[in-house]
């Protein structure tokens, strides 16, 4: 079966002044139709950028799409112009974004901005709109949704305003919804029932969902695969259950070493050393190499860059023997 | 809201403007500004066509500089003039010149600054260059052949209007000559507005709620207008406040030089300047059209910080 969304070596670069940001370098994943696809990095690993770029939300200049392909349901989504997307925007993908504070117009009214998507894509207005955004606002978990729904943002609270995008993105009944890092600005209280509600609509809807986060932990809760992105490149990518049991690249163990939730009480808790690298120098082969301290860094590649490949079905790993490699000292890892 | 609407535009713009007259109402300082430019405004317009009032250019040199009597309830000018009177129909003028200039000058500055703002770039480039150079001319210069060029074109204007509507001609002439000045200042008082709108929209199109409003698929013209815009209304109903009264100064200084109000026509302007000419002689010349004016800018600049605060949702009070 043909996958819903099939990224095929994406890369955006951004041309500043410093030189060119590769940003994207190369990323392949596919999101399968009702599935729950997490993409997980540091800050700056690309992570955003990928889900931007399917809607055209990258600024452009500086930034420009140097190849690939990003085929939803066969189209061609990096190859369409704007009028063209807004017919999938808001239509047949939507997205949530980051910081709920700001996501939402603080001059309208909840009500008009809920049903701005109707009137837009189903051409429904008035009354009828009014009482879809009431349901889908009930939907979320907001109480007195038809009282509440006429109010403005700054009287929502965070994670109430999170439902509300939450609901503004799926009024439509979208097929791919792709949420970015939705609960990093919200309280640890609120961030379980916005997970809760977005997983819960998901079943229900069966929308296709790209959950990024830098939170593993979120990610087993949530997620059916996992792609792990380093410095705008795909260091590994499998199912979440077959990740969590074992993951294989240097990176990966190094952010589950680096996870609280998962790490014993008489260890000190590991973290990878070092910063992300610039994306505008960086070293040619193994991007990881200086950070390396999990595996065997004098064996990452040092002429060429790493491919993906599948280490076993399903599982797929960049394959730097350096990186794959098992530390001597821990051998229990 | 709640009613069905076929226009769902018409539905959002009645919640903004709506809600923001509910908030003026609660706005004490913005209502009395309100209510006294009305009165001043209706007293303009109206009390000249009481035939009680006298001629505003009938002279009478036996009674000029007279202090305030029953006859002339602000007295008279050194020509005898009756200064009540000349308040008021100079009032019209100022006013019209204020309120015209200022819509001309807001229109075409948001729609420049909210295009360069938002599509950036090359456009961008290109209008602030052109701004750039406005700038460095000389304005007065350009008002003047501005003025100069618009003259042929309005006495075919006036015509026009006469033979349409059938308007007696020395009835509007005072107000159709003054249209190549409404033109010359409102196309060359833009210059700030955009550049203000400007800042503001760029600063308004990074943010998350545009990035929003993008990916749910609206086109760029309904985000600049329904999102963008309205959110950049406070600095520019306070620059359009601020815009009127130097209008209408800017106003006299033309007249002063022959471009705009000619005699026996006034204006508020006019009227401040010659009473500050005779200021030792006659301090009541100046101090009259003075209380006008100043009370009428009060009220303008009451009434514009009551609306920034009314069209921005989070200063409701409730």
């Amino acid at each position: 079966m043909r996958a819903l969304l099939d990224i095929q070596d994406l890369k955006v670069h951004f041309h500043t002044r410093d030189g060119v940001v590769k940003a994207v370098d190369g990323v392949s994943l596919k999101v399968e139709a009702g599935q729950i696809a997490g993409i997980v990095g540091e800050s700056g690993s690309g992570k955003s950028v990928t889900a931007y770029s399917l809607l055209g939300l990258i600024p452009m200049p500086p930034g420009r799409i140097e190849g690939g392909k990003a085929l939803f349901q066969g189209t061609d989504l990096l190859r369409l112009g704007e009028r063209e997307l807004n017919t999938y925007r808001g239509r047949k993908i939507s997205m949530i974004f980051q910081d709920p504070m700001t996501s939402l117009n603080p001059y309208l009214r909840v009500s008009t901005q809920l049903v701005e998507p109707l009137a837009i894509h189903e051409k429904l207005r008035g009354k009828p709109a009014l009482h879809r955004a009431i349901e889908a606002l009930e939907q979320v978990g907001i109480e007195n949704a038809a009282t509440r729904i006429h109010g403005y943002p700054h009287e929502f609270s965070g994670g109430m305003r999170q439902r509300v995008m939450i609901a503004m993105a799926l009024i439509t009944k979208p097929d791919l919804l792709i949420a970015d890092e939705p609960t990093t600005a919200l309280d640890v209280t609120v961030q379980k029932q916005v997970l809760d509600v977005i997983r819960e609509l998901q079943r229900e809807t069966g929308t296709a969902v790209i959950f990024i986060t830098h939170d593993l932990a979120v990610v087993h809760e949530m997620c059916d695969t996992v792609s792990v992105l380093y410095a705008g490149r795909v260091v590994e990518s499998a199912p979440a259950a077959e990740l969590i049991r074992r993951p294989l690249h240097a990176y990966t163990r190094g952010l589950y070493r680096s996870n609280p939730s998962a790490h014993a009480k008489d260890e000190d808790l590991y973290s990878i050393p070092g910063l992300p690298p610039d994306l505008a120098r960086l070293p040619g082969g193994c991007t990881f190499r200086p950070r390396n301290t999990l595996g065997v860094a004098s064996l990452c590649l040092t002429e060429r860059q790493p491919e993906l490949i599948e280490h076993s079905p399903g599982h797929f790993v960049q394959n730097c023997p350096g990186c794959l490699a098992a530390h001597p000292s821990s051998a229990h890892a | 809201m709640g009613k069905p609407s076929i226009n769902p535009d018409a539905e959002a713009g009645h919640s903004l403007w709506s809600d923001a007259w509910t908030r003026l109402r609660r706005n004490r300082a913005a209502m009395c500004g309100l209510a006294f430019l009305g009165f001043i405004i209706l007293l303009c317009f109206i009390v000249p066509f009481f035939p009680a009032l006298p001629d505003p250019a009938a002279q009478s040199l036996p009674n000029k500089n007279s202090g305030p009597s029953l006859s002339h309830w602000m007295g008279t000018d050194h020509l005898g003039r009756d200064l009540f009177s000349r308040i008021l129909h100079g009032g019209r003028i100022s006013i019209l010149v204020g309120l015209i200039t200022t819509t001309v000058s807001l229109t075409i500055g948001v729609a420049v600054g909210a295009m360069a703002g938002y599509l950036g770039g090359k456009v961008d480039a290109f209008l602030m260059r052109t701004v750039d150079v406005l700038y460095s001319l000389p304005f007065l210069i350009i008002v003047i052949l501005f003025s100069a060029l618009a003259k042929g074109y309005t006495n075919d204007f006036t015509d026009w209007l006469v033979d349409l509507t059938g308007l007696n001609r020395d009835a509007i002439a005072p107000f159709t000559s003054l249209i190549p000045l409404f033109v010359a200042i409102g196309a060359l008082s833009w210059l700030n507005i955009s550049r203000i709108v400007r800042a503001s929209v760029q600063d308004l199109a990074g943010r998350e709620f545009v990035e929003a409003a993008k990916s749910l698929g609206l086109s760029q013209q309904r985000i600049l207008l329904r999102h963008i815009i309205p959110n950049a209304i406070g600095p520019i109903v306070v620059y359009a406040t601020l815009t009127i009264p130097s209008v209408m100064l800017f106003e006299a200084t033309l007249s002063f030089l022959g471009m705009g109000v000619q005699p026996p026509y006034s204006s508020w302007g006019i009227l401040i300047k010659d009473g500050a000419d005779r200021m030792l002689s006659n301090p009541l010349l100046l101090i009259f059209p003075s209380i006008f004016f100043i009370l009428t800018l009060l009220s303008l600049n009451f009434l514009g910080d009551g609306l920034r605060d009314a069209l921005d949702p989070k200063s409701a009070k409730d």
